[in-house]
């Protein structure tokens, strides 16, 4: 370090920095990589999945900056709230941009504004990197859009090939929310996977929003003598479904199996013993038994007093992807050598488990089957094998 | 099955029909239409909720305490909307606007206390008891539903023909200035009709929440709609008519799900009434305006 031997290459990057901004004077011992963070910290429940992530980024990037992973590079997060509004998305992404020239994004929250924005980065050869868009075709937009969220269709056959295995499942029935973008779409997964697996399908039941009589559809179920009945609903209509199949004498072996949107600590408050033994899948869950997974869950409790959920957890993820990038490119301006070295990298050991770019450059990482357990009102590892 | 979705039918049917009584006995009385209901329905279940998690009191005293502050809020739209709109001489569609505006306002202040979220009263014996019957598994919580909107009625009914009170009643329903000549306290028994009308939402409110075990701001909007059905189904004002019609949505709605598939529930339920308005103008039961209530 001491010693200086500048390289042609230094020399370039001085030059050109001198050239860009008189602060090029640190630019010797350390540099900065500047990374936009567009997480929503207000704008309704929004918010809690950006708040989340926004922490989990930051510990990441502290975590990396304390441990001098990169060396003389220090990764610099400047955050924007986009209140969930996908016009205030587009602002932020160009700003980012054309004024802070950032090297990569992370976020942003929501799909809707990803769609809006996104292609402005993709554009301008940015590198975006999403970890709460679930969204279908996310990543088609261009090859700068990656993700580290993983969406139903890459849980769900997963799930029900593990109820199929260990229960016997031949004979399903399906209920779903009509008129909800989210049921909808968890409908279609699971009536794929249904067909895909080749299960009798015995029924197709649905209800709108606002529902919370499905005494009616559950009858009909009942007498269809389903083994299984997925359910492609909200917490509180799976909690309420699971409790009128009970009071309705359901027989304790027919298996509910949920969609992504029932992992919450609402469906065991409102449903109480009778959410014993759903079945659910997800990319992550807190008490997954990895060791990188129990660090990161102390850090970040460590850190602010409060336990990391799905979203954290991908974002603590995308925020170290996207360091490692960088480490491989070692350069913190060149924004088409990180996408290139993004892309490159594969066996990555993230929280979620062993990563990978699907060629649609979506995470590819392998989904835990979760069982809920009424009692303790949480949802524990199913014995996989 | 068949048993089982006529339980299922009959039971929903006896809520909408305790909501829909007190619905049109407003209307029958004072020609009003009051919109704010549905919130009323949706305040009886949180003050139920709270009476059962809070005070730990039991369940018959919560059905209580929640019917009779639903009744309050019923006088309060009296004495904050109808009253003054009538006075100052307003039409009465502008009445429906008032009890709307109500509505909203008790809505949000709701949102504000309670939050957003659904939530749920406790786990009680009385919610989980059911008996088999004819290989249909009848709830006791179902049982008295249907119990209390017969004896609501048969109450009610009683009330109007056979005490005083009843008879003053009748009379304003006739006319209010006929009701002022012969000396009868019309601003009371507006008021008593208020109480009895919004105690009925209350009511029924706790009754829809421990059956379906779901407590939210928003929970008044759909019954609102299922009211006005049933009180056209039933003809405006008539109080038999609301049981039979809200019995009979109940049903309708359950045979749709069984017989056109669950997508079309409502569209079925709304189908039907605009088929009976095409045929019968004046709802199933309709007595002659005059007469009415």
């Amino acid at each position: 370090m001491a010693s200086v031997t500048l390289s042609r290459r230094a020399v370039l990057t001085i030059g050109g920095a001198v050239a860009l901004s008189g602060s090029a004077v640190f630019a010797q011992t350390t540099r900065v990589a500047k990374i936009g963070l567009v997480q929503s910290t207000t704008g309704g429940s929004a918010a809690l999945y950006g708040i989340q992530q926004k922490q989990a980024i930051e510990l990441a990037f502290a975590e990396i900056n304390a441990a001098n992973t990169l060396k003389d590079i220090k990764l610099e997060a400047i955050h924007a709230d986009d209140g969930a509004d996908r016009g205030q998305t587009v602002n932020i992404f160009q700003r980012l941009i054309r004024q802070d020239k950032v090297v990569a994004i992370l976020g942003p929250t929501l799909s809707n504004s990803a769609f809006a924005a996104d292609p402005i980065a993709q554009q301008a050869g940015i590198p975006v990197i999403a970890s709460s868009n679930t969204a279908p075709n996310l990543t088609k937009m261009g090859d700068f859009i990656f993700r580290t969220s993983i969406p139903e269709d890459q849980v769900f056959p997963t799930v029900l090939r593990y109820a199929v295995q260990k229960r016997g499942i031949k004979k399903v029935a399906l209920i779903y929310g009509l008129d909800d973008a989210l049921t909808r779409g968890a409908h279609d997964v699971q009536k794929k996977a249904v067909t895909e697996l080749g299960l009798e399908q015995v029924g197709i039941e649905s209800y709108q929003r606002g529902d919370v009589d499905f005494s009616a559809q559950l009858t009909k179920i009942r007498e269809q003598k389903p083994d299984a009945v997925i359910l492609g609903t909200l917490a509180e209509e799976a909690a309420a479904i699971l409790r009128q199949a009970r009071q309705l004498g359901f027989d304790d072996k027919i298996t509910f199996i949920g969609c992504n949107a029932n992992i919450s600590a609402k469906l065991f408050d409102l449903a109480g013993p009778a959410a014993d033994g759903i079945i659910v899948g997800a990319s992550w869950f807190e008490g997954y038994d990895s060791p990188r997974s129990k660090a990161f869950v102390a850090a970040y409790q460590k850190r602010y007093g409060s336990s990391p959920d799905i979203y954290a957890a991908q974002g603590y993820d995308a925020a170290y992807l996207l360091a490692e990038a960088i480490r491989r490119a070692d350069d913190v301006t060149n924004s088409r050598l990180t996408r290139d070295k993004l892309a490159s990298i594969s066996d990555f050991e993230g929280v979620l488990g062993r990563f990978g770019w699907s060629a649609d450059r979506d995470a590819t990482v392998q989904p835990k089957v979760l069982i809920g357990d009424g009692k303790s009102k949480v949802f524990v590892a199913a014995a996989t094998s | 099955m068949l048993v089982q979705q006529l339980v299922n039918g009959v039971s929903l049917g006896a809520i909408y029909a305790v909501f829909a009584i007190g619905f049109t006995l407003v209307f029958g009385v004072m020609n009003v239409l009051n919109l704010s209901q549905g919130a009323v329905f949706m305040w009886g279940a949180y003050v139920g909720l709270e009476v059962v998690r809070t005070l730990a009191l039991p369940l018959p005293l919560a059905i209580l305490a929640a019917a009779t502050a639903a009744g309050l809020l019923g006088v309060l739209s009296e004495v904050l909307v109808f009253r003054p709109l009538q006075r100052r001489g307003a039409h009465r569609w502008m009445g429906m606007v008032g009890g709307l505006a109500l509505a909203r306002i008790l809505i949000g202040l709701a949102q504000e206390i309670f939050g957003t979220q659904v939530v749920r009263y406790p786990d009680n014996a009385l919610a989980g008891a059911a008996l088999e019957l004819l290989g249909a598994r009848l709830q006791l919580l179902q049982i008295v539903a249907i119990g209390a909107a017969l004896l609501m009625v048969i109450a009610l009914a009683a009330l109007l023909r056979y005490t005083n009170v009843g008879r003053a009643i009748r009379t304003v329903a006739f006319s209010e200035n006929v009701a002022r000549l012969v000396g009868v306290p019309v601003d009371r028994i507006r008021l008593m009709t208020f109480f009895v009308s919004g105690a009925l939402a209350g009511g029924a409110g706790v009754l829809w929440s421990l059956l379906f075990q779901s407590v939210s701001p928003f929970m008044g909007d759909g019954i609102l709609l299922k009211g006005l059905t049933v009180l056209i189904l039933g003809g405006l004002g008539n109080i038999v008519g609301a049981l039979v019609g809200g019995v009979l949505l109940g049903l309708v709605e359950v045979a749709s799900v069984v017989v056109v598939g669950s997508g079309y529930r409502d569209a079925v339920g709304f189908g039907i009434v605009l088929l009976i308005l095409l045929t019968r103008p004046t709802g199933l039961f309709a007595t002659r305006e005059t007469t009415r209530a």
